[in-house]
């Protein structure tokens, strides 16, 4: 052993390994996480068709039967059944993280979580069925 | 006094727009965008869907269905770009677009909902 220890000016570099880009690729659950994180935009894309939709709508009636004319082309029908997959998947994985993220206490005691994933679902039915009411009985 | 973080008040915004969406949005793109246009159902008449849309309570409704979900899509969609492809170095030009554009889409709602004939 040399008496003198040598000593670097330099701060010695890390080892960490280089994580890939497409690490998500691996592996399902991965790939399952970044399709949850994606339905983001399935999301924004409803918000957008919803905007031209009622920008449409207070554009008078020939405007309106344009854009609906315009939801019949075979792109915006495939874009919507993706975007209906894709929000729907959102909808699911939400309501199955509800009981984690929201814990709900009933006399200080945790309520169970399929108890308040079913409320979630049960709630989604309602509020389904009284929009599609809304809308389809208003003829 | 140290500075506050304002990432509860965006996590609380991504939060309750996610359960707007998850509430509301598969009804609405399953009759507007497949049952309607593929005639599964019968679309409403224009008369019969404004006069339910410029109704006080479904502007209401349909802004926080619109404002919301578009707070949940920012902070969401910024997460994804930094964990899916780690950009994490472009974090001021995200957070302008995600948040920015949540703004804006949010106003453009509230003006055309607003402006209804």
């Amino acid at each position: 052993m040399k008496e003198t220890p040598i000593y670097t000016e330099y701060h010695p570099r890390w080892y960490r390994t280089r994580v890939s880009t497409y690490w998500w690729t691996r592996q399902w659950s991965y790939l399952k996480f970044i399709l949850r994180e994606l339905s983001s935009l399935s999301v924004a894309y409803f918000v957008v068709l919803t905007l031209l939709e009622l920008r449409a709508l207070s554009q008078g009636e020939a405007s309106y039967a344009a854009f609906q004319e315009w939801l019949r082309t075979p792109l915006l029908v495939a874009l919507n059944g993706i975007g209906l997959f894709f929000v729907l998947f959102h909808t699911i994985t939400w309501f199955n993280l509800a009981p984690r993220a929201m814990p709900l206490r009933v006399r200080g005691k945790r309520a169970p979580d399929l108890l308040v994933a079913a409320l979630n679902y049960v709630a989604w039915l309602v509020v389904s069925a009284v929009v599609a009411w809304l809308i389809l009985g208003g003829r | 006094m140290a500075k506050r973080s304002n990432e509860p008040f965006l996590w609380a915004l991504f939060s309750s727009g996610g359960t707007v969406a998850a509430l509301l949005i598969p009804v609405l793109l399953f009759l507007y965008g497949l049952a309607f246009p593929l005639g599964w159902l019968a679309a409403p008449s224009y008369h019969s869907t404004l006069a339910l849309v410029r109704h006080p309570l479904t502007r209401l409704v349909l802004f926080v269905a619109c404002s919301l979900p578009l707070f949940h899509w920012a902070h969401r969609f910024r997460f994804t770009l930094y964990d899916g492809l780690q950009i994490k170095h472009l974090n001021e030009v995200i957070i302008l677009l995600c948040y920015g554009g949540a703004l804006v889409g949010a106003a453009l709602a509230g003006y055309i909902l607003w402006n209804l004939p």
